[in-house]
């Protein structure tokens, strides 16, 4: 369990570096790139915001994107709630930790007690490694004279496609995420840059709430 | 002011995970919710990859980016470690604006 959790924090770290490289390139100081990874601590909202203000998106259509990235982690504090039984102050402190590695850790344990561990280990682990990494990422960028030269400004679309492409396992999500691609683009010329995703976000949603069910 | 974006993105990705161990599980057990909010990562992921790629400010542009998506395309269809698909289009881009 321990092993497998760390299994998890050091691949995330590995993710975090490039987070933290990414960020520095966008033009994040040293200070804004660890804070995001201490306060946001969620990956494809970090990698979307920094993408958008590199990309010369708007800073508040970056942050709306990064929320609505956001809202899944409400439905996994869904499912960890019963099990988690967290009240007071360590519900402050579970929350931060409420993301898809914990939840694939704790729940699906046949022992409530292990499925805890399992949560509040990996939450951890994952939490250190994050930040270590992203530090060490945005240290290591910060050092090197041009960034661009290295071609990380050109980045960002293959983290998204590496978060993205364990969601596509199924023929309604890959119809969704190229129907999503498609509106973007079309939307590009009309409309200030970072809108597109916002518009693709109310269209998702409209069809999900009220689109036939699949 | 990018600070000021930061924190309240980050507040907000925090509000959203204390909701979720907060509220009333029945509030957010909606069919329709549980079958939308999954969907919205997927959308946007694709969309942050479509405008990141082939948009300059609000022009459509074809440059050494889309080479770069294309081979991370191939590093993820090869079932690469996330850093080696980051390191290699990367990398990609920075080969092709040598030339």
């Amino acid at each position: 369990m321990i092993r497998d959790a760390l299994g998890i924090a050091i691949a995330s770290g590995a993710y975090a570096l490039s987070f933290g490289a990414i960020a520095t390139t966008s033009g994040l100081s040293l200070l804004q790139t660890v804070s995001l990874s201490l306060l946001m601590f969620t990956g494809a909202s970090q990698f979307a915001l920094v993408g958008i203000i590199g990309s010369g998106g708007s800073l508040w259509a970056g942050a709306a994107t990064a929320a609505l990235l956001g809202t899944r982690n409400a439905l996994y504090g869904v499912r960890l709630s019963s099990l988690l039984k967290v009240s007071g102050l360590r519900r402050f402190g579970a929350a931060q930790f409420v993301i898809d590695e914990t939840t694939a850790m704790a729940i699906a344990r046949d022992d409530e007690n292990v499925g805890r561990f399992a949560f509040w280990a990996t939450g951890l682990l994952l939490f250190a490694f994050w930040n270590l990494g992203t530090l060490i990422g945005a240290l290591a960028t910060n050092a090197l004279p041009d960034p661009k030269v290295l071609g990380l400004d050109a980045a960002p679309p293959a983290a998204y496609l590496a978060l993205l492409a364990p969601r596509l396992r199924a023929r309604e999500p890959l119809a969704i995420a190229l129907a999503a691609g498609l509106v973007a683009l079309i939307c590009i010329p009309f409309v200030p840059a970072g809108i597109p995703l916002l518009i693709v976000a109310g269209l998702v949603a409209l069809y999900g709430l009220f689109g036939k069910s699949a | 002011m990018i600070w000021a974006g930061l924190l309240v993105a980050s507040a907000a990705c925090y509000g959203l995970k204390l909701a979720g161990l907060s509220l009333p599980p029945r509030w957010l057990q909606d069919a329709r919710i549980q079958r939308t909010v999954p969907l919205l990562p997927v959308a946007l992921l694709a969309a942050l990859i479509a405008t990141q790629t082939f948009s300059s400010g609000q022009h459509l542009v074809l440059d050494v980016r889309a080479a770069a998506l294309g081979v991370a395309v191939i590093a993820v269809l090869l079932r690469a470690p996330f850093l080696v698909v980051i390191v290699s289009a990367a990398a990609t881009a920075a080969l092709l604006r040598l030339l």
